[in-house]
């Protein structure tokens, strides 16, 4: 359905070894263009995070290359990190801030991705007054403000309860339509990964490396309901299968 | 579709925005004090009337005798009643507060070097433990010797008793941030001036606040110790005052001033709390203490 365009982000046979003498990826290659939503799933330990952690070059791999325009990196992490002494809207300018953008812009801007996420009303709300939901919500805004071609998610609803997920997913999923940026997302749960994707990417225990790639059919919008359809079922079957044996 | 493009506030929203904390008093709240606050004057009559020997007893007079003779004597001559402990009370507060002004520029800047290198951590550390444990008045003579003035040398022993909490409250704060909030400004190429000012300090302002009370207290107490051994010349502060009540064994006027010395101490704690939850309460949870 999206015409080629050239990858925002691509690995090539990218491997990491920590000074320790761990190896943690071997060998891996990936490349997302714009409007693709990649997952990642995989034992826990196999290096997932590392892959986010050297395309946005808080660390450097120990072999192959990453391409990426660096700074057009939108990163957001397991947890919220939302600065407590700050309201949502100060927390959503924040990058923009760090970026230099003057005061009229920052909250231009802020606004939109606070409509965006559906936080308007709460922009004088403190993280500690919201719920985890909303405050993953405020951390997806601050990382929209600069409107990133590429989007590093680092398992980032991994601890809200089932309901908040599903309904970040749908919110996640509109926003990628609408933005149309290249994800690059991590996560636990097979049927988000499905859910959510164009592609999933399998990857084996440590050393970490993509043992199954498995493109997802369904069309975008995709809704709730689909969660429930024989063809879901069976991708996810696809993807489990090949996760176990990743296990082996 | 109707796929959520901007998705609405709604009522399950509303939910998921935690209640504020409630802040007003109860009638029970006043209660624990007051009983603590008889049992207190209870206990003062007893020692006074009945506890200590008859020949002992001006040593602590009465808590009437107190106020009658204390706190409601303006003045007679130059040292008795609550003008002159008024006037030097003042005298070691202005001490005490400009003793803290130093100690916090002194203290904080020595724990943001501190946090920034750590060797500097580890090469400072062990000489503030020490600092802070050492019987600093001992050092009077010394302190004489290599210092004109008693008001600088009265500083001083404000800020070597005041200065540890700062220090270690403000480095533990400035340590205190995540991880992934260090990542965040890092993904921005943030420079050291901005992770410090935009990241480090605003994290560290609940524990810079628990410094600051110990510290204020502890600069109180500091300016009426170092009253009693730097008063040559000049204006006399309540440490001095107290010694001069304490050897002519002026008993009311004593009490009087050592009440009006705590109760220094307690503005000064009280401000310090109405200050930190006036700047961080609506992001901060309060605890109690405050």
């Amino acid at each position: 359905m999206t015409q080629p365009r050239p990858p925002a982000l691509s690995f090539e046979s990218v491997s990491m070894r920590f000074p320790d003498g761990t190896q943690a990826l071997e060998d891996v290659s990936l490349s997302i263009s714009p409007g693709e939503f990649v997952t990642v799933v995989g034992p826990s330990g196999c290096g997932k995070s590392t892959l986010l952690r050297i395309a946005s070059n808080l660390e450097s791999a120990t072999g192959g290359t990453c391409r990426v325009d660096r700074d057009s990196i939108g990163y957001v992490f397991q947890d919220a990190t939302l600065m407590a002494w700050r309201n949502v809207r100060r927390n959503v300018e924040l990058i923009a801030e760090l970026h230099g953008l003057n005061k009229a812009e920052r909250a231009e801007r802020a606004a939109a991705a606070i409509e965006l996420v559906g936080l308007t009303g709460f922009e004088d709300k403190y993280p500690r007054q919201l719920s985890g939901g909303m405050r993953m919500r405020a951390s997806l805004a601050r990382s929209l403000v600069m409107h990133p071609e590429v989007f590093l998610f680092d398992e980032p609803f991994g601890a809200l309860d089932e309901i908040t997920r599903e309904r970040l997913n749908d919110e996640l999923l509109s926003l990628f339509q609408s933005q149309g940026f290249a994800g690059l997302f991590i996560t636990h749960s097979i049927s988000e990964a499905v859910y959510m994707s164009t592609k999933v990417l399998v990857m084996s225990a440590r050393p970490g490396r993509i043992i199954a790639s498995i493109d997802i059919p369904f069309a975008y919008p995709r809704t709730h309901d689909l969660r429930y359809t024989a063809e879901f079922g069976e991708t996810c079957a696809k993807v489990s299968h090949a996760l176990r044996g990743a296990l082996q | 579709m109707s796929e959520m493009a901007t998705p609405p506030v709604d009522a399950a929203m509303l939910n998921e925005v935690l209640p504020e904390m409630s802040t007003s008093r109860r009638f029970s709240d006043y209660v624990g004090p007051a009983v603590v606050f008889a049992l207190f004057v209870g206990l003062w009559y007893l020692l006074s009337s009945v506890i200590l020997p008859p020949q002992k007893r001006f040593l602590l007079p009465t808590p009437h005798k107190v106020i009658t003779d204390g706190f409601l004597v303006w003045r007679t001559g130059e040292r008795r009643g609550f003008q002159p402990i008024l006037m030097s009370l003042w005298d070691s507060a202005k001490i005490a507060l400009m003793g803290l002004g130093i100690t916090i520029v002194i203290g904080m800047t020595l724990a943001v070097l501190m946090s920034s290198k750590q060797w500097l951590e580890r090469a400072t550390w062990p000489y503030l433990v020490a600092v802070q444990s050492a019987p600093i008045l001992a050092l009077t003579p010394l302190i004489r010797a290599l210092i004109d003035g008693s008001t600088k040398q009265r500083l001083l022993v404000v800020v070597l008793i005041s200065i540890f909490p700062i220090v270690s409250n403000t480095l533990f704060g400035l340590l205190s941030a995540e991880k992934s909030q260090h990542e965040l400004f890092t993904l921005q190429g943030s420079t050291r001036w901005v992770r410090l000012t935009k990241l480090q300090f605003p994290a560290a302002l609940p524990n810079i606040f628990v410094g600051l009370r110990i510290s204020a207290g502890l600069a109180v107490i500091g300016a009426v110790v170092g009253d009693f051994y730097f008063r040559q010349g000049g204006t006399v502060g309540i440490g001095a005052q107290i010694d001069v009540y304490r050897s002519r064994l002026w008993g009311a006027e004593l009490i009087t001033a050592i009440i009006m010395a705590s109760v220094l101490g307690l503005v000064v704690f009280l401000f310090f709390g109405w200050l930190s939850r006036r700047a961080i309460g609506k992001w901060h949870i309060t605890t109690r203490g405050q």
